[in-house]
């Protein structure tokens, strides 16, 4: 029946989800360069925990977004130009963290760090702001015509959504870093942000979970609650486990949360991929903008043996670099 | 302007940027992994020295390809929405394979490899390059392939006005991208073989200068050594080993070169032979040919642009040449504007439909024509530009034969300037090969029967509810933040080289190093000691 195509979204909402919490925390260390790293050292212990592994972490969004392309074309065409400007704004923002991270060790001039740690905070706060609009954005639908296009004009996308979706997934970014560098760190830079992860989860997660609530209250599906109800409980024990100190347990809690949130946003979702503010009938579906049954397979195929290789060498490459540093560990530059 | 045109010039800029960055990412990257083999089998210092001093110009490049490559992904759904629905059956399976396949690999290897110095065992960090490295040529077959569909579409039916995917074996083997893939990757290797060129030349340059070096009576080396003052080189890294990295370097890129275009004029001519079958509009319009036949020409007067090609007369030619480059032989005739444009009219109409995603457009008569001084010239740049760095390299190992170069600074310059031919040709081949193919964004494929309704008009594939003021603003800010991270990149690559192999392992800058020591640099032993912090800080 309609196998293949419910199949891919829910690759495609693995993948997005893949991709917040992956990079959810590399975001989040930018987000941190300025006001949580107090000097120099501090700024270099947070970027080289995550220095090995951004990079990859991004491939999850081009990933999302490739295989968006390839099993829903009408999704993707829909979507990205509906949603330009913001995700030019993403696109600009990845631009500058991605050069920021190579190139701030390279020249040794307070100045030329201070720019880029400007560009990482910036780049982070931005590309993440845009994900998450976009993302609630197609979790409520777009003003879209019988063609898939935007109609209205260059913000016609903008409401309360988009600005929740936004703010939602900058502060989830800023928790998970939090719950990232305690976990990957030592000494005062860990105590910090032990401490940051207790004080900030319990608030700057909620608007993450009232954007599940929102999804869940417009349609209802029985599952949703269940998770809704799960995420609450996974962040009250990722409070309690940082409060004992269990900083590996804090950051599963992380993780749950935003798993759980993100099942409901997409389980109530289905069967649309991109819903219509004009009319239902105009709504993008799993049925009808799929690729056909044909290219699906060929994907599947590709997926069923290409998705265990990329979980089993990131998994790697997580456990080679599975060390605590600290300013201590930093070499001069 | 039009929305179409800001999103033609939108498209063209950020992807002939992208490619200023990828030729040099997938040729130095297999010159570094090679570099690295070697010094692991012979354990000789300069070959570490010179992994570490391309490395790191290798990474400068890498990070601003991703950078910019992301753009890409995204670009086809941004602004070319149409596009996206009418190829997305076909089209976006190789993308999401390059994700997955490729750029996956690519990614966490290359951190493995930044990161894992003397961290991993030294086998397998050199395997992570390795892999790193394959990964990009792998996304580089992935992306011609999707590439060559628009070019040459095979493996689909039209099904409800859409091409539907029925062969993907067809689509994954497409002729064109067989030959495109080989001489894209030749091409690649042309601007390392240039780059290592000019760069390794300007410091044997530098240590002439420095009076380190010198030559003897008959004009060969004579190695030296930095003077030391208060136990710190004077000129940091400048010791014999040095030179050694050098001449190396110069050597292997000059063969590099060389054996690199020689690459690409063999794949080249396959691809004139598949081009001539495939789009014979733009065969005539790389020759700037009106009437059919058989000569090659070098320099072309006339308005080559002018909408009436009558105006061109050819100044050298070389009989047969054409023949040769499109058919094997030297007097089948190839044909000409004139006979082509009626066949191209007979078959995909005169005039743009009268359909409203045309938009201003509808009805008006389509110019089958590309612009031909592109076309022209870009054919002309691509194989002169490259042809001219060949030969530089030639020359150039030919100077350097008696283990340095001349003091001459003019000479230096122009090495160094040289290392722009390459990347040069690379990008006239593209622009060539895109504009080439107009009006069509997906060019019709005239050999198979049944499929050559598979095609679409530029003109249809723009995102039709995106407006002219965004997208002026997003080719607007792309131009700037691209214009300044290049004066960046440039600026940070300028002082990398500078700063020769010390910039890369600041460690030669102190003492003089015991030679003992560096070729130990990775043994079993120092990772044990190591073992605690399992992190080589990069940031
Ligand atoms: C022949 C080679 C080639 C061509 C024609 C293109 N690219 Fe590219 N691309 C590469 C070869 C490459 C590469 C060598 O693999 C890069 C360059 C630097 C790098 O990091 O990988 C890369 C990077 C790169 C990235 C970032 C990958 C990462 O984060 O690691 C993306 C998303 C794309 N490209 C996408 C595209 C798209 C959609 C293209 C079509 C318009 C395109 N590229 C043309
Ligand atoms: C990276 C190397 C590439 C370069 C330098 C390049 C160059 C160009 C240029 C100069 C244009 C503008 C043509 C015009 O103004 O009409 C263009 C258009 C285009 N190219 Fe490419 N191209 C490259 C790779 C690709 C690849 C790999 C694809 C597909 C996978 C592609 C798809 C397109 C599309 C969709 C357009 C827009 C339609 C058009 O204006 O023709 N290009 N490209
Ligand atoms: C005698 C030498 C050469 C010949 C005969 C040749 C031929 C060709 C032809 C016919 C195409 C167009 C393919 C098509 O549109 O269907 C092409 C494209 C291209 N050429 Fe060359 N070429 C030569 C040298 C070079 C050199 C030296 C470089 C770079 C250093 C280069 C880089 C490119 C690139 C990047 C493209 C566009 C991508 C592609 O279609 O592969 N070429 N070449």
């Amino acid at each position: 029946m309609d196998f293949l195509p419910t199949l891919w979204f829910v690759v495609i909402a693995v993948l997005w989800t893949g991709y917040l919490f992956l990079e959810g925390f590399d975001l989040g260390v930018g987000m941190l360069m300025k006001l949580f790293a107090r000097d120099n050292a501090e700024r270099r212990v947070l970027l080289n925990t995550v220095g090995p592994v951004w990079d990859g972490n991004e491939v999850w969004l081009i990933t999302a977004i490739g295989a968006t392309f390839a099993a829903f074309p009408s999704w993707y065409a829909s979507l990205l130009s509906a949603l330009y400007l913001p995700m030019i704004l993403v696109l600009l923002g990845l631009i500058f963290r991605a050069v920021a991270f190579e190139y701030r060790g390279k020249v040794d001039a307070v100045r030329w760090r201070g720019v880029w740690d400007w560009a990482i905070l910036l780049g982070s706060a931005v590309s993440a702001f845009g994900v998450g609009a976009a993302l609630a954005l197609t979790s409520t639908g777009l003003p879209l015509n019988a063609n898939g296009d935007r109609i209205g004009g260059a913000f016609a996308w903008f409401n309360g959504y988009a600005v929740l979706g936004g703010a939602a997934v900058v502060l989830f970014c800023v928790v998970h870093a939090a719950a990232f560098l305690a976990l990957k760190t030592d000494g005062t830079v860990r105590e910090r942000a032990r401490k940051l992860f207790r004080r900030a989860a319990p608030f700057a997660l909620l608007p993450l979970l009232a954007w599940g609530l929102a999804v869940q209250l417009s349609n209802q599906k029985p599952l949703g609650w269940a998770l809704l109800l799960l995420g609450v409980l996974a962040v009250g024990f990722a409070v309690i486990a940082a409060a004992r100190r269990r900083e590996g347990w804090a950051f599963v809690g992380c993780g749950v949360f935003l798993l759980s949130m993100m099942a409901t946003i997409f389980l109530n979702l289905f069967p649309n991929v991109l819903p219509s503010t004009l009319s239902a009938d105009f709504s993008l579906t799993v049925q009808n903008a799929s690729a056909s049954p044909y290219t699906l397979g060929l994907i599947s195929i590709i997926a069923s043996f290409g998705v265990p290789l990329v979980l089993a060498y990131q998994g790697w490459t997580y456990w080679v670099f599975r060390k605590r540093i600290s300013s201590r560990s930093l070499p001069a530059h | 302007m039009e929305a179409l045109d800001i999103a033609r010039w939108q498209f063209g800029i950020t992807t002939v940027y992208h490619f200023l960055m990828v030729p040099l990412t997938i040729g130095l990257g297999l010159v570094v992994a090679v570099l690295q083999t070697v010094w692991l089998k012979t354990k000789k210092p300069e070959y570490l020295r010179m992994t570490k001093f391309w490395g790191k110009l290798f990474l400068i490049n890498f990070i601003l390809g991703v950078a910019t490559g992301l753009v890409q992904e995204f670009q086809f759904g941004l602004a070319w929405s149409e596009y996206s629905r009418f190829v997305g059956d076909v089209f976006g399976a190789p993308l999401a394979m390059e994700a997955l396949l490729a750029f996956f690999i690519e990614s966490t290897f290359l951190g493995l490899w930044i990161f894992g110095w003397k961290k991993l065992p030294a086998k397998l960090h050199l395997a992570c390059l390795w892999i790193a490295v394959l990964g990009s040529v792998v996304s580089a077959y992935f992306i011609l392939v999707a590439n060559s569909w628009m070019q040459h579409p095979v493996g689909v039916t039209m099904v409800d006005g859409r091409p539907r995917m029925t062969d993907a074996w067809a689509v994954f083997t497409n002729n064109t991208a067989l030959v495109a893939f080989p001489h894209t990757i030749f091409g690649a290797l042309a601007v390392a073989g240039g780059f290592l060129l000019g760069i390794s030349w300007y410091h044997l340059w530098k240590r002439r200068r420095l009076g380190i070096d010198t030559v003897d009576a008959k004009k060969r080396v004579v190695v030296g050594e930095s003077p030391v003052v208060d136990g710190k080189m004077q000129y940091p890294g400048r010791d014999k080993t040095d030179h050694k990295v050098w001449i190396r370097s110069l050597r292997i890129g000059a063969v590099v070169a060389m054996i690199a275009f020689a690459g690409t004029a063999i794949s080249g001519d396959l691809q004139g032979k598949l081009m001539f079958e495939q789009q014979p509009m733009k065969m005539a319009a790389a020759e700037a040919a009106c009437q059919n036949g058989t000569s090659f020409s070098i320099l072309s007067i006339g308005d080559v642009g002018a909408k009436n090609c009558n105006d061109v007369a050819a100044l050298i030619e070389i009989p047969g040449l054409l023949s040769f480059l499109a058919h094997g032989d030297f007097d089948t005739e190839v044909k000409g504007v004139n006979t082509l444009l009626p066949e191209y009219q007979a078959k995909y109409g005169t005039n743009l439909p009268d359909n409203p995603i045309y938009g201003d457009r509808a009805g008006q008569p389509i110019q089958y024509v590309p612009v031909m001084a592109v076309t022209y010239w870009g054919f002309r740049m691509m194989i002169g530009f490259g042809g001219i760095a060949a030969l530089a390299a030639f020359v150039a190992f030919f100077i350097a034969r008696r283990g340095t170069v001349p003091e001459s600074k003019w000479l230096m310059r122009l090495a160094v300037f040289g290392i722009l031919a390459p990347f040069g040709a690379n990008s006239a081949g593209w622009i060539f090969t895109e504009l080439g193919r107009q009006p069509f964004v997906v060019a019709p494929n005239p050999q198979l029967s049944g499929i050559d309704q598979v095609f679409m008009f530029t003109a249809a594939a723009v995102s039709p509810g995106v407006s002219v003021g965004e997208l002026v603003f997003s080719l607007v800010a792309f131009i700037v933040v691209y214009a300044a991270l290049l004066v960046v990149e440039v600026f940070l690559l300028f002082r990398y080289v500078r700063g020769g192999v010390a910039s890369a392992m600041p460690e030669l800058a102190a003492p003089p190093p015991d030679p003992d020591d560096e070729a130990d640099d990775g043994d079993a032993e120092n990772q044990k000691k190591d073992d605690d912090d399992v992190l080589a800080f990069a940031y």
